[in-house]
């Protein structure tokens, strides 16, 4: 299936998702377009629908949604695939984010990096809701998902105590109940 | 319903006596921070997040367990955390993993917070993708998987109210104004990321910069 023979399909791999893992500048999802173009379009791993698919198992599974390139090397070269795939997308970027974190605590306590802290984190909870909004966007949910996210963001900061695990329940649940309503209401 | 009470009793009281007691110091101060773990049990703690956190929502579950419930890192230096591994490049979770990690027991640590947190959510996608055939005709799983995705955007947001409360505490009006600049351009408006960000950070770090003889007003 895959046109581009002349590279293994583990070296395939690595040479789409390092460079991308150094350019995710804003997290995992600014690279989403870019992994399916070269997933689908130029490598041709597989279908634009499999892609579809893919992505939403990514989006269910456990761990961040950039979980995405482990399933694409599964697909394309089983469990060496995955392996190979998730340490070419996050490694990189890792060693990257290791060596600013080393760097930005060298000088932890100056006046200009106290500074630069509080100038910087207002950009990052910022991004932090901007994050919330483009996951909904992406996944096309509707008013009843928004409602229940700021439900429990509101819980959780007036009832601290809230085990998170209830409150993904009571997401299950909701969900559900308009599962029936909507299934008796054809009925009717 | 003679033999129900023993055993509710026996779990309602486990679980949420010990959330009492991790709530009842929300976050630590630095004086009161708990002693550096051993790598083992940090790799184990968030190995536990990767694997339970269905629907994502992690940045929200790791501010949870290594700020209010081993009190391994104080709110601010999490949520400094949480600027930069939005701003190097990367997925967010694995950067504010490998941030958490070096903070608490250097790079070491780091490595071991981000092989732990990864692992499990590897080997558990594949199968979740192996069983997806499987049951993608089930309506009520697909409702379920729905209803938990949309709760775990919630401890995401969460976080995001509790940087706005330390913006809050700041006292100071340029960060609030970057803050909302930031989540109107490119959470609203949907202007690309980079720009945006080239754009407000200068004049964000431009507004709080020390001036001499100045005080802080």
């Amino acid at each position: 299936m895959r046109e581009d023979s002349s590279l293994s399909p583990y070296l395939a791999l690595m040479s789409v998702f390092v460079p991308l893992s150094l350019v995710a500048i804003g997290g995992g999802p600014s690279i989403f377009a870019p992994i399916q173009k070269e997933a689908v379009d130029v490598q041709h791993w597989m279908s634009a629908r499999e892609f579809i698919e893919i992505f939403a198992v990514a989006r269910v599974a456990p761990g961040p949604g950039s979980m995405l390139g482990t399933l694409i090397g599964w697909k394309v070269a089983g469990w060496g695939g995955a392996i190979v795939a998730t340490l070419a997308l996050f490694l990189p970027s890792s060693l990257l984010c290791l060596g600013v974190s080393t760097v930005w605590n060298r000088y932890r306590g100056r006046e200009w990096h106290a500074a630069l802290e509080m100038g910087l984190a207002p950009i990052g909870t910022g991004l932090m809701f901007s994050g919330a909004i483009a996951i909904f966007r992406m996944a096309d949910a509707g008013p009843l998902a928004w409602g229940l996210a700021v439900f429990v963001a509101a819980m959780l900061t007036w009832r601290p105590r809230m085990h998170p695990f209830a409150l993904l329940g009571v997401g299950a649940l909701v969900f559900n109940l308009e599962l029936y309503l909507a299934h008796s209401g054809l009925f009717r | 319903m003679v033999g129900t009470p023993r055993h509710a009793t026996a779990l309602s009281l486990h679980w949420p006596q010990q959330e009492r007691r991790i709530m009842a110091n929300p976050a630590p101060a630095s004086e009161d921070l708990a002693p550096p773990p051993s790598l083992f049990k940090l790799g184990s703690v968030l190995f536990w997040i990767g694997v339970f956190s269905f629907g994502g929502g992690l940045s929200g579950w790791i501010h949870r367990q290594v700020v209010h419930r081993h009190r391994w890192m104080t709110n601010d230096d999490f949520l400094s955390g949480i600027a930069l591994a939005q701003i190097v490049p990367g997925a967010n979770v694995t950067n504010l993993c490998v941030y958490v990690g070096y903070r608490i027991r250097g790079a070491l640590g780091a490595t071991m917070s981000l092989f732990a947190l990864m692992s499990g959510p590897t080997v558990l996608c594949v199968f979740v993708a192996i069983g997806y055939h499987y049951v993608q005709d089930y309506p009520v799983l697909h409702a379920c998987v729905d209803g938990v995705a949309a709760a775990a955007v919630g401890l995401n947001i969460r976080l995001g109210v509790v940087g706005t409360q330390r913006i809050h505490r700041m006292k100071r009006i340029a960060p609030m104004i970057a803050m909302v600049a930031t989540f109107v351009s490119v959470g609203v408006m949907e202007w690309p990321l980079v720009p945006v960000v080239l754009i407000i950070a200068p004049l964000s770090v431009a507004a709080v910069w020390p001036r001499k003889g100045a005080s802080h007003a």
